[in-house]
């Protein structure tokens, strides 16, 4: 009973940054514009943070900074794209190696330090050997990351912003004939992504207390596959997300063990990830104009 | 008079290629007006102008009065001018609802008061006389009913002047009868419409008062009343044209003498997806010297049949033959050793590589013959070969090295027709042969499969101009729901008898 509660509570930790990058992809991807940058948008995300904290010493303004450095990214990737048309794949590794480059620079500039930042104000009272309820409590970032997935399926099937985001990401003419600013309507969801991506690279930092150099770890790309695993709605990715999770869950638990080699089950997460996907990619359907001007 | 429209003036260019020079219009209130043109000359540019859609490089736009040059789209429509695009701007993926309240969405705090949109969308479409379930998604709707939303956009935005881009390209004949009562409802209630077409029978049948666009100039404007369709025409095109309705029928071989088949349908069945069966038991002969037209609405699987025969779907059953050889388990490339040809439906999907040059696409599939000892491409053959078959389908412009990108769509056609009917086939399969092209074109693609036919290819024609099958073939199949419904001499065929078949109105 406890080891399986146990599974839940570390599932559910690691699946916070995983469901606020996918909630903000999902945005931008159904407005046509392709979530490659979810990464870079984690990993700037968790240093603004960081670095709020740091300056601040109140988490809160932490969460606050990482918001703002997520929208700042954004825009950047926006401005690029809508503006300037640059390709949305090209723009989107170059948003991810800015974040990359940027973290790194002010992290020596900053700090000194070329790895990581010094311990500052985080939410989570410490190990994951805390008590279930109250360690999930105590960082409020994990229920928001659970409230964010019905949050934006809402935003995104219930009001006029939503309905014109589906509309543009599906036949931009269409939304143009009818008098609604396809550019706006995809600033608008691109800058959202880039916030709540930014989210949960805030909860990474500010659930370690500091920031470590690349710390993102790939997560923005695992909540790529998750969209596409979840078939551009929400929900569905929300649980894809929860799905990965519980498979990372699962190989850190095994790791434990030394039945299996290591190597092997580090493997188990990204493994299922390929099963899963090509158990549906052949009925996945993007959105239309998804990629295109 | 009062005058709801005047544009004067009016230049559009779009990086190089000038789509209206000199074009003006003047429609009245309450009048049904015809804008109508070859391919490219200049009408849909013209519309997207006064619906806002861009904005003019040079000259006027007035509405009702008032100067709205460069106006958007947004003010267009709460101006009252609606659109209805040639290519719906509908969202597949969403209601009709939907799509009709999209950008001027009902709310009730923050989120959009769905149950109030499909009330207000279901009142306006019975007002209209359309019956459709508004919560159905768009994508499950027929291009007819599809149309009707479209309609349905502008008139929940209070459209009063309605404008129409080809609006029965893709219609039945009834449907097209069907629009023709609604649009003569809205003007008859004081609405005005411009409809953009360049089907001439159209333009005499429904509008008051007719416009002629020729290359981006308005070069006529005549009342409907006492205009015959060859004078429009000749204003169209800038010389006589034999329109393909006059084609007489005593220039046909009176007597076709009997051949053996040269293709050969029996029992083919194809899977579909929105039908079980896209094609459903289909069995049908062509002879040589014979052209068998296949009339029907767009969607009741003609392009599966195609695709079928010419070995780019796999058929579960059922057997094709060619010339007495069985086909049926043959690759395209083998079925066109074979002597089968094909024009496809969608040439920019099938039939050109809109980068590659005009002789390039000449020779798409038989690279190989034009391959010298060394194995690469013989240029100086390709490009000989190229502008011999330029001359004799009179492809504007003529340079072998522009890319197909550059020409009209008629022009790129032509290119499609000179590759399909660069050798003697056994069998051409000509679907859509003449879709989007100007009356010009038509005459001279028309000449060429009836030259073809003379020549002995069994013609097999799919087309969704009911005018273009009656003018060219020899026997009519109608196909309805995946099956041939009817198959008739031509003698015995004609719109009022195909229609209802068409329909599936009657079997």
């Amino acid at each position: 009973m406890n080891t399986a509660l146990a599974f839940l509570a570390q599932t559910l930790r690691i699946a916070v940054p995983y469901l606020f990058a996918a909630a903000g992809g999902v945005l931008a991807e159904r407005a046509g514009i392709i979530s490659l940058t979810l990464e870079g948008f984690m990993l700037g995300g968790a240093f603004s943070a960081m670095l709020g904290s740091y300056y601040s010493g109140d988490p809160w303004i932490g969460v606050l900074c990482g918001i703002v450095g997520g929208l700042a990214f954004g825009m950047v990737h926006a401005v690029s794209t809508i503006r300037f048309k640059a390709d949305q794949v090209v723009s989107g590794i170059a948003i991810n190696l800015l974040a990359i480059g940027l973290t790194r620079y002010f992290l020596k500039l900053v700090f000194g330090s070329s790895s990581n930042s010094p311990r500052v104000a985080g939410f989570s009272a410490g190990t994951s050997s805390t008590a279930l309820v109250t360690g999930l409590l105590h960082n409020p970032l994990i229920p928001i990351g659970l409230l964010i997935v019905p949050a934006v399926a809402w935003l995104l099937y219930r009001t006029p912003f939503g309905l014109r985001v589906r509309a543009v990401g599906e036949h931009p003419e269409a939304a143009n004939t009818l008098g609604v600013s396809v550019k706006r309507v995809r600033y608008a969801a691109v800058a959202l992504s880039g916030a709540l991506a930014a989210l949960g690279g805030a909860y990474l930092s500010l659930d370690q207390h500091q920031f470590t150099d690349g710390m993102s770890a790939g997560r923005g790309f695992i909540a790529l596959a998750a969209i596409i695993f979840g078939r551009w709605d929400p929900v569905r990715a929300g649980i894809a997300c929860l799905f990965f999770a519980a498979a990372e869950t699962l190989q850190i638990q095994l790791q434990g063990m030394q039945a299996i080699p290591s190597q092997f089950v580090q493997m188990i997460p990204y493994v299922l990830t390929i099963i899963a996907l090509v158990g549906v990619v052949g009925r996945a359907v993007p959105p239309a104009a998804l990629g295109r001007e | 008079m009062t005058v709801a429209v005047r544009m004067t003036g009016i230049a559009k260019r779009f990086g190089d290629c000038v789509a209206v020079r000199d074009g003006s219009l003047e429609v009245a209130a309450g009048e049904i007006h015809a804008l109508v043109g070859e391919n490219g000359a200049g009408k849909s540019t013209m519309m997207r102008i006064l619906a806002g859609i861009y904005p003019p490089d040079a000259g006027t736009v007035e509405v009702a009065g008032g100067d709205v040059t460069g106006w958007s789209a947004a003010q267009a429509i709460s101006a009252s001018v609606g659109m209805v695009h040639q290519h719906f701007m509908l969202v597949p993926t969403l209601t009709i609802a939907e799509n009709v309240i999209l950008g001027r969405e009902p709310t009730r705090g923050l989120a959009i008061d769905m149950a109030r949109a499909e009330r207000e969308v279901a009142a306006a479409a019975e007002r209209s006389g359309f019956r459709m379930n508004v919560r159905q998604l768009v994508r499950e709707l027929s291009v007819g009913e599809q149309q009707r939303v479209e309609i349905l956009k502008t008139l929940v935005r209070g459209a009063r002047i309605l404008i129409l881009d080809e609006p029965t390209a893709v219609l039945s004949p009834p449907e097209v009868e069907e629009l023709w009562r609604v649009l003569r409802a809205l003007r008859d209630d004081g609405g005005t419409i411009i409809l953009i077409t360049h089907k001439l029978d159209e333009v005499t049948e429904i509008s008051d008062t007719i416009t002629v666009i020729r290359a981006g100039r308005t070069v006529a404007r005549f009342p409907t009343a006492g205009t015959s369709p060859a004078s429009i025409a000749r204003a169209m095109v800038g010389r006589d044209v034999v329109l393909a309705g006059d084609a007489p029928l005593a220039s046909r071989k009176a007597t076709v003498p009997a051949f053996a088949p040269v293709l050969d349908v029996r029992h083919l069945v194809v899977a579909g997806e929105r039908l079980s069966r896209a094609v459903d038991d289909v069995s049908f002969t062509i002879q040589a010297h014979e052209i068998l037209g296949i009339a029907g609405v767009e969607g009741n699987g003609q392009s599966a049949l195609i695709e079928a025969i010419v070995g780019l779907r796999r058929a579960p059953s059922g057997e094709i033959h060619i010339a007495g050889t069985n086909v049926t388990e043959l690759s395209v490339s083998e079925r066109d050793a074979r002597g089968l040809a094909h024009i496809p439906e969608d040439r920019h999907l099938r039939g050109l590589v809109l980068d590659y040059s005009i002789a390039d696409n000449l020779i798409l599939g038989k690279q190989r013959a034009y391959q010298n000892r060394g194995g690469a491409l013989d240029r100086g053959r390709i490009l000989d070969d190229a502008r011999a078959a330029i001359a004799v389908a009179d492809i504007r412009p003529s340079d072998p090295m522009l890319p197909a990108r550059a020409l009209s769509g008629g022009n790129q056609q032509k290119i499609v027709i000179a590759r399909a009917l660069a050798r003697q086939n056994f069998v051409l399969v000509a679907a859509q042969p003449t879709r989007g092209v100007d009356v010009g074109a038509i005459e001279l693609i028309h000449a060429r499969l009836r030259a073809a036919r003379d020549a002995g290819t069994g013609i097999l024609l799919v087309s969704a101009e009911l005018s273009e099958i009656l003018a060219l073939s020899d026997r009519v199949a109608v196909m309805y729901g995946g099956r041939i419904v009817a198959i008739v001499p031509r003698s015995e065929a004609s719109e009022e008898m195909l229609g209802p078949l068409m329909t599936g109105a009657r079997t």
